[in-house]
């Protein structure tokens, strides 16, 4: 029993099975928790600012480092944003190779979110590495579904982590549709095992929990979006991405290297990710996935964050579906990369990277130079999210020992997939009991 | 190696992108009998284990860019028996070194509305220039294979065998038309330390060094070949000024360029 007039600090240097590093501190005053900090302390790496001075055709290949998991996002985001500020617009042969790059990398990111990182805290094991001595053949599905996203991007983009055939106006070179055909086999089998994944993931025990969330997620006319569309939310927000700087506002905390971003109307958090995304879009998936997200026992849209595996799951098998899909009626690109006349400009773009939304703003002076740059991830729009989370689930669980509730408070962490990386371009959890 | 029971291995990152830890993980075929052959000790992104040292080896990525990194990389080396740095970031300072010329004040404000609550050094420097590096392994990201071979090599105990060339030999080997012959595109593969495979060119692009410089690179040579070619300066600054240009042949080659030309 706590006494009630004591000051309680819970604090977790360093979080485990996360994309980077960042730790968490709770401080719970008088028997309520007073102030819940995801902490970020990774050393932050000054993209926006190097970026300047930069010529326009080197954005891709610098951005694809903020982030080793999602390059390909940053690249998406980052190509797309410079092509609306030169006033071009690639065609579709290349806008369907870009979505099938962007889909290797959903398929890579989600099977290694689902199997290594997260899949071990539904058996009560510290890692994947641990869980393939009882459940090799699980963990081996993860990996090979792991793989064959990082060799659906390195068909299309020369390799995985930090893709090089990116460009602005579309590609360097453009695959030949008999080295997409090489995949064939391999997206079958990925299909397949995605469905697997779906059924795996749904007998899952899902902690009960639920989140008043506003979803916000990029919606397109004709498809499960990716690269383009508008940006919509549960509330009823509709607009064009355009306006994202008038709708999100970035915050700056002092306990972290990540920018927090909240509505700007009410200083409120929000939700991006496969889960808002599930919620807002899940009548445009494809048939199998659509099909998998009827049976998979979850009633849509879901308010549990740890419904966020399911939701990634049946990402999975869209993806794999997309895929198969694009490479059947795939068309080589001809040119692989649309011209274009440098003009001074400012342009943005968002895209749905494998943990939601991802914008990119650039402006660019008639040199064909970059003048400022500004780019939000989606964990630093998750990051508050995370914190009302937290500051929600530890309120019940106060009478539980520290260790138990730093577990708890990790495995709800890992719902959003956070990747600090991204976000400290900059977030640590620590309990406070005073 | 220990002479008895399992190599303890760690894995730690600095200021980085994850990606070469994930190469690590990106041994999808190889990573479940690796890890039976070696007891991790320290990896945060893949289990929550975690195990004090010493390690027999650390394998480190990222650059240091705070006070915090720098006495991290001084405990890990006392803890550790052989120390691998782990791609551009760890081996150059990386792609955030290129605010080593920068003023990092103005960055900070640039980016975050509360500059004193950001703490970071005023450059982005390689592990090397800290604490003693047993093996460096190059790239951005390092190539999988290259780990694995370095990682066999410890666990059997010999030395790893990484090809000490440059990005020209694999464009040869691979038959790929040289995109600066060819095409006059400007390329640093004659001074680039293999590994990638060639992939730039092989996508008709340059190379833009993210494996850093090779052994022994004449890069000034290069610098007068790209100028020879019509390549404008700026231009030759900006791809020296990259991924790795931190890098001492690269930086330095970069300064000859500019005072050459002011």
């Amino acid at each position: 029993m706590i006494a009630t007039n004591e000051t309680r600090t819970i604090r977790l240097e360093s979080m485990t099975r996360v994309e980077g590093e960042g730790g968490l501190r709770i401080e719970i005053r008088d028997g309520r928790v007073q102030d819940v900090n995801f902490d970020i302390y990774e050393a932050p790496r000054f993209f926006e600012a190097f970026l300047r001075g930069r010529s326009l055709r080197e954005v891709p290949d610098f951005t694809a480092r903020i982030c080793g998991i999602c390059p390909a996002a940053h690249q998406m985001s980052a190509v797309q944003a410079i092509e609306t500020a030169l006033g071009i617009m690639p065609g579709q042969e290349i806008r369907a190779l870009r979505r099938l790059l962007y889909c290797g990398e959903w398929i890579e990111s989600h099977a290694l979110h689902i199997y290594l990182l997260q899949a071990p805290d539904f058996f009560g094991m510290e890692s994947a590495l641990t869980l393939s001595k009882e459940q090799p053949e699980l963990v081996k599905r993860g990996l090979e579904l792991k793989k064959i996203g990082n060799e659906v991007m390195t068909i299309v983009g020369g390799r995985s982590v930090h893709p090089v055939s990116v460009c602005v106006g579309g590609f360097w070179k453009a695959p030949q549709r008999q080295e997409l055909l090489k995949l064939r086999t391999r997206l079958e089998w990925a299909l397949q095992a995605s469905l697997d994944t779906v059924k795996f993931v749904s007998g899952l025990k899902l902690p009960a929990f639920a989140a008043d969330y506003e979803c916000v997620s990029l919606s397109h006319p004709r498809e499960y979006a990716m690269n383009d569309g508008a940006i919509v939310s549960s509330a009823g927000l509709n607009i064009p991405v355009r306006d994202f700087d008038q709708v999100f506002l970035e915050e700056h905390v002092a306990h972290s290297t990540a920018l927090h971003t909240v509505r700007a109307e009410h200083g409120s958090s929000y939700l991006v990710g496969p889960l808002a995304r599930m919620n807002l879009n899940r009548s445009q998936l494809p048939p199998a996935a659509r099909q998998a997200a009827n049976e998979c026992g979850i009633a849509w849209p879901c308010p549990n964050p740890y419904a966020g595996i399911v939701a990634r799951a049946v990402e999975l098998v869209m993806a794999s579906e997309e895929s198969l899909r694009l490479i059947d009626t795939y068309r080589e690109p001809e040119p692989a990369n649309v011209e274009y006349a440098i003009r001074a400009g400012e342009g943005c773009a968002a895209t749905e990277a494998p943990r939601g939304l991802l914008y990119h703003r650039y402006r660019i002076n008639d040199q064909g130079i970059v003048q400022s740059a500004r780019i939000v991830p989606p964990t630093c729009q998750n990051c508050r999210r995370i914190e009302d989370d937290l500051r929600l689930m530890v309120h019940g669980i106060l009478d539980r020992p520290d260790a138990e509730i730093v577990d708890a408070c990790e495995k709800l962490v890992r719902n959003y997939d956070p990747c600090i990386s991204c976000s400290t371009h900059a977030v640590r959890i620590q309990i406070n009991h005073r | 190696m220990p002479a008895n029971g399992k190599p303890r291995v760690a894995v730690f990152k600095l200021a980085s992108c994850d990606g070469c830890q994930l190469q690590m993980l990106n041994l999808e075929d190889e990573l479940l009998d690796l890890a039976g052959q070696m007891e991790i000790c320290y990896f945060l992104e893949a289990r929550s284990q975690v195990l004090d040292g010493p390690y027999d080896v650390a394998l480190v990525e990222g650059s240091v860019t705070t006070e915090h990194d720098l006495e991290r990389v001084r405990d890990i080396r006392r803890k550790s028996q052989t120390l691998v740095t782990l791609g551009a970031c760890a081996n150059t300072g990386g792609i955030q070194a290129l605010r080593n010329m920068q003023d990092v004040d103005e960055y900070t404000r640039a980016i975050y509305a509360n500059p004193a609550y950001i703490h970071a050094l005023a450059q982005s420097t390689p592990i090397a220039a800290h604490v003693t590096v047993d093996f460096a392994i190059n790239g951005c990201p390092i190539s999988r294979e290259q780990l694995l071979e370095v990682l066999t090599s410890l666990l059997i105990g010999r030395s790893p065998q990484l090809p000490a060339h440059s990005v020209c030999v694999e464009c040869k080997r691979k038959g790929t038309v040289c995109v600066l012959v060819s095409k006059g595109i400007a390329c640093l593969g004659p001074v680039t330390h293999a590994g990638c495979g060639a992939v730039c060119p092989g996508f008709g692009r340059g190379c833009f060094a993210c494996y850093g410089p090779m052994e022994s690179a004449n890069a000034d040579s290069l610098c007068q070949g790209l100028a020879a070619r019509g390549v404008p300066r700026p231009e030759i600054l900006r791809l020296l000024n990259g991924f790795t240009g931190w890098a001492e042949e690269f930086r330095s080659a970069a300064e000859r360029l500019e005072r050459a030309t002011t």
